[in-house]
């Protein structure tokens, strides 16, 4: 269709005068860069770490000839760049090195601890916008063009407090009420269905708050715009003109800065996992900070930086598929 | 500071000071007078819950938790603003770096800030963490290098929003050096937001600190913040979860102070917030009409297609409704081309919409009568009605790039309703579509039908407008302004278009326009809109020679025709329209009429037909106007408005 078109009006170009090959490479390239400051900020921050990363590991009273060894064994000692060199072969190879308190390979340790990290956030993602979404344009058809005031208020208002409160606070109070007080629900853990339900909603709601407020925002926004009323005089139902036409407008002016907020909820699990003792990379990155494991936390701040980095390309492919002009404004 | 102040009028504006004023002194008198309140032993009474003599209960040494969330609050404010000053001065530097060192390294600066910025700040807290070490200290350094980024992104806007205006230039001519132009021009005018955004930010980092304390990474023992106390209560919060809930919601009414001041005052300001969302001016217009009820069989013996009589449209306004469309009448004939011209707030294009049943609320119609081919549009819209709208009446707008929806194919677009209204499946719907391109001369329908609405030039998305339009067996067609949007080469393509199908196809027509020309060209007859009401109904083709309502006639006299002098300043109608707010009394047109005399500012002149067919609304109609030579129609006007006083 639209390719076998552009290459019938420019045959020198070829395939790459298709905008979505334009989009992919151009936004390939940014994901590579972004990599590649993420992964050299990863190598260098063991570097930037003040005094001897093996000796603050092994503590004061570790032997020299041990932290000798240690540091022999890790290459620090070699010229810088041969180490940033051999650091980007390892990552290659999978190798993220040892961790000098647990005696493991660290991506083995990664291993273990990423599937629970990954369902908390992928739940707590999907539970934010199974609510956002809907409430968002509920609340945006119901306040349009200045109707329900009353309402607006009630759900900005609600929205700016749930949204500002930080997830490891709701999560005590989540604690408080639903572990504490009623007994519900686990505490800790990720051994029952039952244990999900209160990190993934310390995790979800502040996110699914804001999200909400932006969607109602640019559907009010969206229910004015000339195409919505081209849309009515066609005489479609109200349910085909806010689902079908503003929805998927309002969603690409939310995707943007709503990309922000997914990819916060990425980060968020540090905190949530260390309320809810959650056997995810979280609680992990923590006590190898305590206990200067660095290559662990190094593996762990590329492991979520990657997260963040995947987050964000799927945001800009989705807008893509949901707006194709977005493809062309990047140009 | 007196714009300020204005934070104080709302009342979230007015709790958010008070709470945050409250947590400052707090933060300066806690310690100073409860220190040993908080710091007391008494291993007699550890992990108590709540009672009278220790409100929230005690920790592991039997130390008052009440107590110690006052005193804490002092260290949770200092590190807080320790690190936002720390964030404000960073960001600074990256953001004004653009400014000070020119292109390249600029670029270089502001490309790593757009990287960095991509990262949660919670996450870049944790890497600055490790590289500064665990504790208080290293938390600060962490928090306030984690929020450098987004202010200095945000300084980096504001500086270059500022250094490309005037003074700045002039200043740069004036060859000022640029560390002086930043200090002396540039900084002074970015201050406020950037003050602003700092309050925001002092908020989150007050809530950051809370979070890095309470994973163990920032304040240790101890020394106390508030995350420590709840590190501290976590832990026991199955025996005293007070201890958990005292310094958690310490840290949340805190946060929540810093964060809503700095909003209510950037709101006050009217300043830019970071990542946050635009407020919304509510607009007078609306949605879904809901006039009154009952479905009428339709198809009467008569031709009319459109009969309209007393129509009014109405809106509610801040002192009683305001109504831009007063009491119109007019019918439109099968095949017949009507014009109605006016200039903007004429009430023109809202009649369009009122006889489309597009008007919203809360605006209102009301009419005697409203018929579209003998059914009633006054009714509640039932399904069969909104067939016969959707496929019967057609809809043209003024700008076809806003009118279609940017984020679907144009087939689809085109389709949708006759899937709805005709029940076509996808590929016939689909079919129909293509060939209704191909019937507005849109070139290679099949391909166009697959591509965006911003793949096709403006005249040919006007015509696809049209050709949507035909996909039902339209008697009607209403377009506001059609060409209006529109290059000035394509625009005679679709008013060509527009007579083509009306000629072809036996429809109807309703164009509305503010420009004589356009009507008088396409239309049969033409009804001058003025203030809500019709001024003048006539043929299009006695506009130039006949008409006889000054208005009309002031109309038609400023638009440049041959003889037209093309030095002299173009004609235009002198005063300004009528707001439909204030209608004075008697004719609306008086204070801008040649003609007027005491009669026209007292009584309203009706509406009257003159027996040949045509309508005109005057108590001088026809009477001669002598044209200044500059083609200004005032003189007689300012003389009578003399002779009246
Ligand atoms: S009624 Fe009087 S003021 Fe109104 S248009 Fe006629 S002459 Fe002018």
């Amino acid at each position: 269709m639209a390719l076998a078109s552009s290459v019938a009006t420019s045959p020198r170009v070829g395939v790459w005068s298709h905008p979505w090959v334009r989009f992919g490479v151009r936004r390939l390239g940014r994901l590579l860069v972004s990599l590649w400051v993420l992964v050299t900020a990863s190598f260098l921050m063991i570097h930037l770490i003040p005094g001897d990363p093996v000796r603050a590991a092994l503590g004061p009273t570790a032997p020299a000839a041990l932290v000798a060894a240690k540091r022999e064994e890790m290459g620090l000692d070699d010229p810088l760049l041969a180490q940033y060199w051999h650091y980007l072969q390892s990552l290659f190879t999978g190798d993220l090195g040892t961790s000098i308190t647990l005696q493991l390979p660290v991506s083995q340790v990664i291993a273990q601890r990423l599937p629970a990290t990954l369902a908390l956030a992928f739940l707590a993602f999907a539970v934010a916008v199974a609510i956002a979404v809907p409430l968002g344009v509920t609340m945006g058809v119901r306040t349009r063009r200045g109707h329900g005031r009353r309402t607006e208020l009630a759900f900005t208002g609600t929205s700016v407090v749930l949204g500002i409160i930080p997830d490891f606070l709701l999560g005590v109070l989540l604690v408080y009420v639903f572990a504490v007080t009623l007994g519900w629900l686990p505490v800790a853990g990720n051994d029952s269905p039952s244990a999900y339900v209160l990190p993934v909603l310390a995790l979800a709601v502040g996110p699914a708050a804001i999200l909400a407020r932006i969607i109602r925002v640019e559907m009010v926004t969206v229910l004015q715009a000339d195409f919505v009323r081209t849309a009515r005089a066609k005489r479609l139902p109200a349910r085909t003109v806010h689902l079908g036409h503003a929805l998927p407008n309002a969603l690409t002016a939310s995707l943007t800065l709503g990309g922000l907020i997914l990819t916060s909820m990425v980060a968020g699990t540090v905190l949530v996992e260390n309320v809810f003792a959650w056997p995810g990379l979280g609680s992990m990155i923590v006590s190898s900070i305590l206990n200067k494991d660095y290559q662990v936390v190094q593996a762990i701040v590329l492991v979520y930086g990657v997260g963040v980095l995947l987050v964000n390309t799927l945001v800009d492919v989705a807008l893509a598929l949901l707006d194709p002009r977005s493809m062309i404004r990047e140009d | 500071m007196k714009r300020w102040m204005s934070v104080l009028r709302t009342p979230v504006g007015l709790t958010a000071t008070v709470l945050s004023i409250g947590v400052l002194v707090l933060a300066v008198v806690a310690p100073l007078l409860w220190t040993d309140n908080a710091d007391a032993i008494d291993t007699d009474d550890i992990l108590a819950g709540p009672s009278a003599q220790h409100w929230a209960g005690t920790d592991n040494l039997g130390r008052d938790i009440f107590y110690r969330t006052l005193v804490a609050t002092r260290l949770s404010v200092e590190l807080a603003l320790a690190a936002t000053v720390i964030a404000v001065v960073v960001g600074l530097l990256i953001g004004t770096a653009p400014y000070l060192l020119g292109r390249r390294p600029g670029r270089v600066v502001l490309a790593g800030t757009n990287i960095a910025v991509a990262f949660p700040g919670i996450l870049l807290a944790l890497f600055f963490a490790v590289i500064f070490g665990v504790g208080a200290k290293g938390a600060v350094l962490a928090i306030g290098f984690a929020g450098a980024p987004t202010f200095g992104r945000l300084t980096q806007t504001l500086v270059a929003g500022i250094s490309s205006r005037d003074f700045v230039a002039a200043a740069h001519v004036a060859g000022v050096p640029r560390l002086r132009i930043l200090f002396r021009h540039v900084l002074p005018n970015v201050s406020e937001p950037l003050v602003v955004n700092a309050t925001i930010g002092a908020g989150a980092a007050l809530l950051s600190f809370a979070g890095l304390s309470f994973l163990g990474l920032g304040v240790q023992q101890p020394a106390y913040d508030w995350g420590r106390l709840l590190f501290d209560g976590i832990g026991s919060i199955y025996v005293n979860p007070a201890a958990a809930l005292a310094p958690g919601i310490a840290v949340l009414v805190a946060g929540l102070a810093f964060n809503l001041f700095g909003e209510s005052v950037a709101k006050g300001l009217g300043v830019g917030v970071v990542g946050g969302i635009p407020a919304l001016p509510p607009s007078p217009e609306a949605l879904e009409a809901d006039a009154p009820a009952a479905e009428q069989a339709h198809g009467s013996g008569t031709d009319l297609v459109l009969d309209v009589r007393d129509l009014e449209v109405a809106f509610p306004g801040p002192t009683g409704p305001i109504r831009p469309v007063r009491g119109v009448s007019f019918s439109v004939r099968r095949g017949e081309a009507l014009g109605i011209v006016g200039e903007s707030g004429s009430g023109k294009s809202l009649t369009a919409l009122a006889v489309s049943r597009l008007v919203e609320a809360p605006g209102r119609v009301d009419a005697a009568r409203l018929d579209l081919l003998g059914s009633d549009l006054r009714v509640e819209e039932t399904k069969a009605q909104r067939r016969l709208l959707g496929t019967s009446l057609a809809m043209v707008f003024q700008d076809p790039m806003t009118s279609f929806n940017p984020t679907r194919r144009m087939g689809g677009q085109l389709a949708e309703g006759a899937r709805h209204h005709q029940g076509l499946d996808r590929a016939s719907a689909l079919a129909r579509a293509v060939d209704r391109m191909r019937a507005v001369r849109i070139s290679e329908p099949e391909r166009r039908a697959h591509q965006y609405p911003h793949e096709f030039s403006g005249g040919m998305r006007q015509r696809a407008m049209i050709g949507m339009g035909l996909m039902g067996s339209p008697a009607l067609i209403v377009a506001d302004e059609p060409t209006t949007a529109l290059d000035v080469t394509v625009q005679q393509q679709v008013l060509d278009l527009l007579a083509a199908i009306r000629a072809a196809e036996d429809v109807a027509l309703v164009l509305i326009s503010h420009d004589v020309t356009v009507v008088g060209e396409v239309c049969d007859r033409v009804l001058v809109m003025y203030a809500g009401k019709i001024v003048e109904d006539l043929p299009a083709a006695d506009l130039a020679a006949t008409a006889r309502h000054p208005y009309t006639r002031a109309l038609v006299a400023a638009v440049p025709d041959m003889d037209t002098d093309l030095d002299a300043p173009l004609a235009v109608i002198p005063g300004r329209p009528v707001d439909p707010a204030d209608v004075p009394a008697g004719c609306a047109f008086a204070a801008r009429c040649p003609l007027a005399t005491a009669r026209c500012h007292a009584e309203e002149p009706p509406l009257e037909a003159d027996g040949t067919g045509r309508r005109v609304a005057c108590w001088h109609a026809g009477e001669p106007i002598d044209l200044e030579v500059d083609g200004s129609l005032l003189g007689r006007d300012e003389r009578e408005e003399v002779e009246a006083r």
